[in-house]
């Protein structure tokens, strides 16, 4: 039977960010052992005809560029946190195939708590686990599997086990624990040892496509450059040193006792059933109707930290949520809890939202001036905006904007208290976008306003935004 | 008579490294080091011509995903 050794197809054929005439090779040195991984996880994802669902979590590190390479969805996670992330994309989208791929300073140093709990949890996700024992990308600093005795930029005479401690090994620790399928530890130091490496890696991506669980597959790679030696010598070093501290072998393989589909988690945060069962949760009446929207709303409400910022949002967010749509609230604030400055971003959506922030809002509420300064160029033509007149000085563009000037703290106080100027904002943001009526957002009001005593106030307050826009026209 | 069809490695003289692991793990022992330069300054592998049984073990030594193609009829 013909057979034909290429370049599989889940890797691009030309890598967009290297320089012309380059484009074709990768941004690693000569005899890495990233490259040999990336075209065996390819391959396996060509044979087991899952590139098109599978996604590549790449690290911080030389592999950062995985998604210049990986012809599948990708994701680029903040340091140490690619489980984490893989773990996201794996619940939100339980049929993807997700690979976190990570190396040892990633993986076992910033990341450990994400990867030991990303196993622990026993996440349907392959994480791929390249140890070269040393920080390639910063210039070859101790990494946590630095080997003792081992010369790194950082432990210039070796690692010593009392001054540095001992290099960690992951693949011992997570076959501890009950939830994890498979961990494996493979090399790259010659040819058998590379043909079991694409074994492993093939195995541990069959035991997710078929929702067996976890599977960790640890890989022996050289870092010539990083180890200040040539390709050869440096796969003979990982043979006679590495292997030694590292030893090779399966540790835990319990992949035959598990059903397909037993680590599938299902879980569909966006159901309607689960947003019903949110709002049952908060006592909310659902006898109400939806209602139809003419437009998504996308507004970041601004101000300091105290005006009820945070809370004007979650109000917003619930009464669209109320009104049969999907909504989101992403909170923005500094550590101080009065004064700082705060602001969130809040969607309301006829249809499923992919992103949380609101980078170009239609609906801006500012209590303060350096919000308005901040935030008004954003706001897209002919999109809404409420200022606090009373307190910011400022004067919103009203040939771009439909501007709203309204002395909410002012009128709040004479309602009762200044603290409810983010609910006379409300009331005025309700009127001038004519989205939602006034007693439907005033029955959402009473049952969303945790203290009950506050729950006329609030109402008050709503009323005199909404009178004050009605008034005004 | 038709000619027999024989296994192959090429290596891609612009894409190659010069790493010289396909050399190292090549069991018949027929690939080597060229003396000229490619434009990214290495000293590219090349099949000496006879003797690949088409084992594929160079290409899975290789780090470049492109730069060796193994054919076995």
């Amino acid at each position: 039977m013909s057979k034909v050794f290429e370049q599989p197809h889940s890797l691009y054929s030309e890598f967009e960010r290297k320089t012309a005439g380059s484009k074709k090779t990768t941004h690693y040195c000569p005899g890495c052992g990233h490259g040999n991984v990336h075209k065996m996880i390819a391959e396996a994802l060509d044979d087991l005809e899952i590139a098109e669902r599978s996604v590549f979590v790449s690290p911080v590190g030389c592999s950062v560029f995985g998604y210049y390479y990986f012809n599948s969805g990708n994701f680029q996670s903040a340091h140490g946190r690619a489980a984490a992330v893989a773990t996201g994309v794996k619940r939100a989208n339980p049929d993807s195939v997700v690979i976190s791929y990570q190396g040892d300073g990633d993986l076992a140093a910033i990341g450990t708590a994400e990867t030991i709990h990303a196993a622990n949890r026993g996440e349907n996700i392959t994480v791929i686990f390249i140890n070269n024992a040393i920080y390639g990308m910063t210039g070859g600093q101790m990494a946590p599997t630095t080997m003792i005795g081992q010369r790194s930029t950082t432990t210039p005479r070796g690692r010593s086990e009392v001054d540095h401690g001992n290099p960690v090994r992951v693949c011992e620790m997570l076959a501890t624990l009950p939830a994890p399928t498979y961990i494996e530890r493979v090399g790259l130091g010659n040819s058998k040892q590379i043909m079991k490496a694409r074994k492993a890696i093939r195995k541990a991506l069959k035991i997710q496509k078929e929702g067996r669980g976890y599977s960790f597959v640890e890989i022996l790679a050289p870092c010539p450059t990083g180890w200040k030696m040539d390709p050869p010598q440096a796969r003979d070093h990982l043979l006679d040193t590495m292997e030694e501290i590292f030893p090779l072998g399966v540790y835990k393989d319990i992949s035959d006792e598990r059903e397909e589909h037993s680590w599938d988690r299902l879980s569909s945060p966006f159901e309607v059933e689960k947003r019903h069962e949110y709002l049952q949760a908060m006592k909310t009446p659902l006898d109400l109707e939806p209602i139809e929207l003419p437009t998504d709303l996308n507004c970041k409400f601004a101000g300091f930290g105290g005006q009820g910022i945070l809370t004007l949002g979650l109000f917003l967010a619930q009464v669209g949520m109320k009104a049969g749509h999907q909504v989101s609230w992403f909170p923005a604030y500094g550590p101080e809890m009065r004064g700082g400055t705060a602001n969130c971003s809040v969607n309301v959506s006829r249809e499923r939202i992919g992103a949380p922030t609101v980078e170009h809002p239609n609906v801006l509420v500012a209590m303060n001036q350096p919000s308005l300064e901040m935030f008004e160029k954003d706001i897209v033509d002919g999109g809404w905006i409420f200022v606090d007149s009373g307190i910011c000085t400022g004067e919103p563009d009203r040939e771009r904007l439909k501007v709203t000037m309204i002395p909410a703290a002012e009128i709040a106080d004479k309602v009762g208290t200044p603290k409810v100027a983010n609910v006379v904002m409300l009331g005025a943001l309700c009127a001038a976008t004519e989205m939602f009526p006034a007693d439907y957002v005033k029955d959402t009001l009473k049952v969303i306003v945790k203290r009950q005593e506050l729950v006329d106030m609030n109402l008050k307050a709503f009323d005199a935004g909404w009178e004050f826009v009605r008034k005004d026209g | 008579m038709a000619t027999e069809l024989k296994p192959y490695m090429e290596v891609d003289f612009e894409l190659c490294k010069g790493c010289q692991l396909c050399i190292d793990v090549c069991p018949k022992g027929v690939i080597a080091i060229s003396d000229k330069l490619n434009s990214s300054s290495y000293h590219p592998a090349y099949y000496t011509g006879d003797g690949c049984t088409g084992c594929g073990l160079c290409f899975y030594a290789c780090p470049e995903p492109g730069a060796i193609r193994v054919v076995k009829p």
